[in-house]
């Protein structure tokens, strides 16, 4: 009867031992003869452990999309378009006025005439999308005021937005093996990006940060054959506008302007133009945009772009109702170039603009991706270059051995026979520590190696307990097999309290810490859950087999 | 058998109010260094923090031939109006150099920030223009992102060029140097990492109470809790004497350390609940005595061990690992003594009160009703076997 029972145990540990031995050399296709080779194995680890970005080099980001600016800018464009709409209808709105700070997003209209209220209300609905903002009418003013419910829906349709409009971009860049995914908590807006193998992250940087805003405008000023009306200062352009509505001042750097010989010579003057309010058409018509060379020349570029049929449409009827007059083509609220309409233009156009050929390659990726709807703040970047992350793993397995050759030898100084147990436990804790690892698909980083070598103290102490037991009960006289029996059992509780508390910790670790926290988390909880097996299950059989040979076993060595 | 201690008798309980002197001084050491750290103008902080908790960028630069000293790179930042980098070589490789610069608000970004404000200003008058401003202000932000490497670039190029883009930095022979390694954070997202820190400590403290209390009793969890505070801030006090960086991983030992105190407080915890049911007949006082002695072989193995891992850490472990090791180091003394110094004191004092009964190692009429108090809440859950 006892002898079966070993049997199973016995089975157990082969079973559970040859699944951990196969989840970390074993190849996960077919199995060849090369497999049992070193350099098989080799690879075969190497290819069954995920290793985080801080041992294999790469780069990571922390990007949060700016909501706030989002509702803000949306908050100005539903108060210009309200304006506007209520002015198209002949309705007497004097002006309107928008608050946008402090989570608190709020329109104004004031009115000559209250009894119109409800007449500029039906307006304004028909052309401007007012779901999910409240309207309160209070004398001449009407209000539509934002909830702070519907703040956080439109704030989280703004990062899944801006979490699409990235990840297309970062797929066309064509970044090697990208994870991207939501970061923090559920409405930090937070995105976190890493691209392994990555050591100079500048340009995806560049490219994934672009807000890629293109418009078309009016600029406003006498018609072609006079030059474009420019301001030199911002208070002169600003000067000129002299209270008219839907007006903007926006630089404008001229590309005909000589290019400066060499880098460290200033920019030609800033310029500047009036443009009208709302754009003619947007980024959001855009159906194509290519790069093409204008003279030939690497570092004369431009982009081509090109309308959807609505985009087209609107855009035609504009230009010919606006023949000989100036359009500004504007990127991220810069006007990039000012010509003026020739004739009748519908589904194309191109802005140029001193790009490089890169630069170029990489605006019209953006414009192709879409506008993001805000733009989006960098607040974390952790970039370790390959040779850097090589030498972490080398001090790091270099510490662990050091570690671990000085506790075997202790083990079987100290314990002999049973030290044998010890560092047979200890050996398979770390072989299915790794194996546990494979399963959970997680990532191995360099706080998850100061994991691995914690797991390994605590399955140490499990064995001194159990052991350092044994000799209590021995030297009180007891039997060999009592001594076993006893040992076992009373240091199990002890173990099994010293483990939950420190797998309790763990647990809250991983709940609330980040990243490189979690992975040294998720390796000392596994060390520990295995550890319960390892010190506790096998070794305890092992001494059963010694008994089972020789049950009048007088002297243990241990 | 061989046996470091076989058959020790000490009195530890009697030597409580010296150790616990100890522990008051070197918390008070670390009290005097952090505050006065603190109030000193111009001087250092109560904490070195890394990047991770304080933001700015963390920059590992290798260099190929002559590499320049630390005083020349800082003159160097000094030239591009960086004045605060803190610049470390490397101890385990030569041929690397630690930068780290704090959150610049150098003249690229100031440029634009003050760019933005001026249109900002020119546009309160008329109607506002926040989208313009808000682009000005963003382009300023991510000038902040780049502007600390940008900087050590700039320096670091006056020693020879970089080698550029995925080049490394061997293939390269007219190359002087490569950043190999970057770590910049955000002011939001220091701010982030450090109330997450201490949000998951905390949590963790009162997890391990309520699992104590669960299974022993109120006071054992006092004890022990007490006792791990206690170990968090004699490690941190060394961190402000000699102004180690406190990193994500220095917190992650920190974390480490507190499991590792608690596990040593219940290996004793566990031997008094057993000789509690054991010798009825004899003092808390004695027990606790007998069971930290029953059980010092196991401390003196383990945490012999442990410490010895610790120390190839420290020693083997190289530069990243570095605060984590130190934490460690310090954490794995601390909490064995603290073991013996603090939780168990504090765990029989409270238990005296609640037995409204002196502890008095000869007082043999007194022990009933000591045993009795202890039993009450000690043994109040019965343990299955």
């Amino acid at each position: 009867m006892k002898n079966s029972s070993l049997w199973i145990r016995t089975a157990i540990i082969a079973a559970v031992t040859l699944i951990g031995i196969y989840l970390v050399i074993g190849p996960r296709g077919a199995i060849d003869a090369n497999d049992f080779t070193w350099q098989g194995i080799k690879n075969n680890v190497s290819e069954n452990i995920n290793l985080g970005l801080d041992l294999r080099g790469g780069s990571q980001l922390v990007m949060r999309v700016k909501t706030d600016d989002y509702l803000r800018t949306l908050t100005e464009n539903n108060q210009n378009a309200a304006v506007l709409a209520a002015q198209e209808a002949q309705l007497p709105v004097a002006d309107g006025s928008f608050v946008a700070e402090n989570n608190n997003y709020q329109i104004t209209l004031n009115l000559t005439d209250p009894a119109q209220a409800q007449a500029v209300i039906d307006a304004v609905k028909q052309k401007v999308d007012f779901s999910g903002w409240t309207e309160s009418t209070n004398g001449n003013q009407i209000n539509w005021t934002l909830p702070v419910a519907a703040q956080k829906v439109l704030a989280a349709q703004a990062v899944t937005q801006a979490e699409q409009i990235i990840e297309s971009r970062i797929n066309a860049f064509g970044v090697k093996e990208p994870t991207f995914a939501r970061h923090g908590a559920t409405d930090s807006g937070q995105l976190l990006l890493q691209m392994p193998g990555v050591d100079d992250p500048e340009r995806v940087k560049e490219l994934i940060g672009k807000t890629s805003k293109l418009e078309l405008m009016k600029i406003v000023g006498p018609p072609n054959p006079s030059p474009v009306q420019t301001y030199p200062t911002q208070e002169a352009a600003q000067a000129s506008i002299a209270g008219a509505p839907n007006r903007r001042v926006l630089v404008y750097t001229d590309r005909d302007a000589p290019l400066p010989a060499s880098p460290n010579q200033p920019e030609p003057p800033k310029q500047y133009v009036v443009v009208e309010t709302p754009a003619v058409v947007d980024g959001n018509e855009l159906r194509d945009a290519a790069a093409v060379s204008r003279t030939g020349n690497d570092s004369d570029y431009q982009i081509s772009f090109s309308f959807k049929p609505n985009g087209a449409q609107k855009f035609g009827d504009w230009t010919g109702k606006n023949i000989g007059n100036y359009m500004a083509v504007v990127l991220d609220e810069e006007v990039k170039s000012a010509a003026y309409i020739k004739s009748q233009i519908f589904d194309s156009g191109e802005i140029s603009g001193r790009f490089t050929k890169a630069t170029a390659e990489d605006l019209s990726l953006t414009l192709k991706s879409g506008a993001l709807p805000a733009e989006i703040e960098y607040q974390e970047e952790r970039t370790v270059g390959p040779s850097l992350g090589a030498d972490s793993i080398r001090a790091g397995v270099a510490a662990s051995v050091a570690g671990l050759i000085f506790i075997v030898i202790f083990m079987l100084i100290y314990y002999r026979g049973a030290g044998v147990n010890a560092v047979i436990a200890l050996i398979l804790n770390m072989l299915l520590t790794l194996a546990g690892l494979i399963v959970l698909d997680s990532t191995l980083t360099l706080p998850g190696i100061a994991g691995l070598i914690l797991g390994i103290g605590m399955a140490v102490d499990s064995n001194v307990l159990i052991f350092e037991r044994m000799r209590e009960e021995l030297r009180a006289g007891k039997s060999v097999a009592k001594s076993v029996e006893q040992g076992f059992d009373r240091a199990f509780i002890t173990i099994v309290d010293t483990h939950i508390t420190t797998i309790l910790s763990s647990v809250i670790l991983y709940m609330f810490g980040s990243g490189p926290i979690r992975g040294f988390a998720v390796t000392l909880i596994l060390g520990l859950l295995i550890n319960l097996f390892s010190a506790v299950f096998v070794s305890r059989t092992i001494f059963m087999w010694l008994l089972e040979r020789n049950p009048n076993m007088k002297k243990l060595s241990i | 058998m061989f046996q470091i201690f076989p058959n020790i008798n000490v009195d530890w309980m009697g030597w409580r109010k010296p150790l616990i002197a100890v522990s008051i001084l070197l918390l008070l050491a670390g009290l005097i260094s952090a505050v006065g750290r603190q109030l000193t103008p111009g001087g250092t902080n109560a904490f070195n923090l890394g990047v991770d908790f304080q933001g700015g960028t963390f920059i590992t630069a290798k260099f190929q031939g002559q590499k320049p000293s630390e005083d020349a790179i800082r003159q160097e930042l000094q030239n591009v109006g960086v004045s605060e980098a803190v610049i470390q070589a490397s101890t385990d490789k030569q041929d690397e150099v630690l930068i780290k610069v704090p959150l610049i608000e150098g003249d690229a970004a100031n440029q634009t920030a003050e760019d933005a404000a001026s249109q900002n200003a020119a546009n309160t008058n008329q109607s506002t223009d926040p989208s313009a401003q808000i682009a000005a202000e963003n382009q300023a932000q991510n000038n902040l992102v780049n502007a600390g490497r940008n900087k050590v670039r700039e320096a670091l190029n006056t020693f020879g060029k970089e080698a550029e883009g995925t080049t490394a930095l061997t293939d390269d022979p007219n190359a002087a140097y490569k950043i190999v390694g970057t770590d910049y954070v955000g002011p939001v997202a220091g701010e982030q990492l450090r109330n997450q820190a201490v949000i998951a400590t905390l949590l963790g403290l009162v997890g391990i109470l309520l699992f104590i209390a669960f299974r022993y009793d109120w006071t054992y969890a006092a004890g022990a809790v007490i006792a791990v505070f206690h170990d968090v801030l004699i490690t941190l006090a060394f961190f402000s004497i000699f102004q180690w960086e406190v990193s994500l991983t220095v917190l992650a030992a920190l974390l480490t350390l507190v499991g590792f105190s608690v596990n040593d407080s219940i290996v004793i915890f566990d031997r008094i609940r057993e000789n509690l049911r054991l010798y009825r007949d004899r003092s808390l006082y004695a027990l606790t005595n007998q069971s930290i002695n029953q059980t010092m072989s196991r401390t003196i193995v383990t945490n012999g061990l442990v410490f010895l891992s610790v120390l190839a850490l420290v020693l083997f472990g190289g530069e990243v690992l570095r605060g984590f090791s130190l934490a460690l180091f310090v954490g794995c003394i601390t909490g064995t003594y603290s073991t013996i110094a603090i939780a168990s004191p504090i765990a029989i004092w409270w238990q005296d009160k609640l037995g409204a009964a002196e502890v008095k190692r000869t007082d043999v009429q007194k022990t009933e009703q000591l045993a009795s108090a202890s039993r009450r809440s000690v043994s109040r859950r019965p343990i299955a076997r």
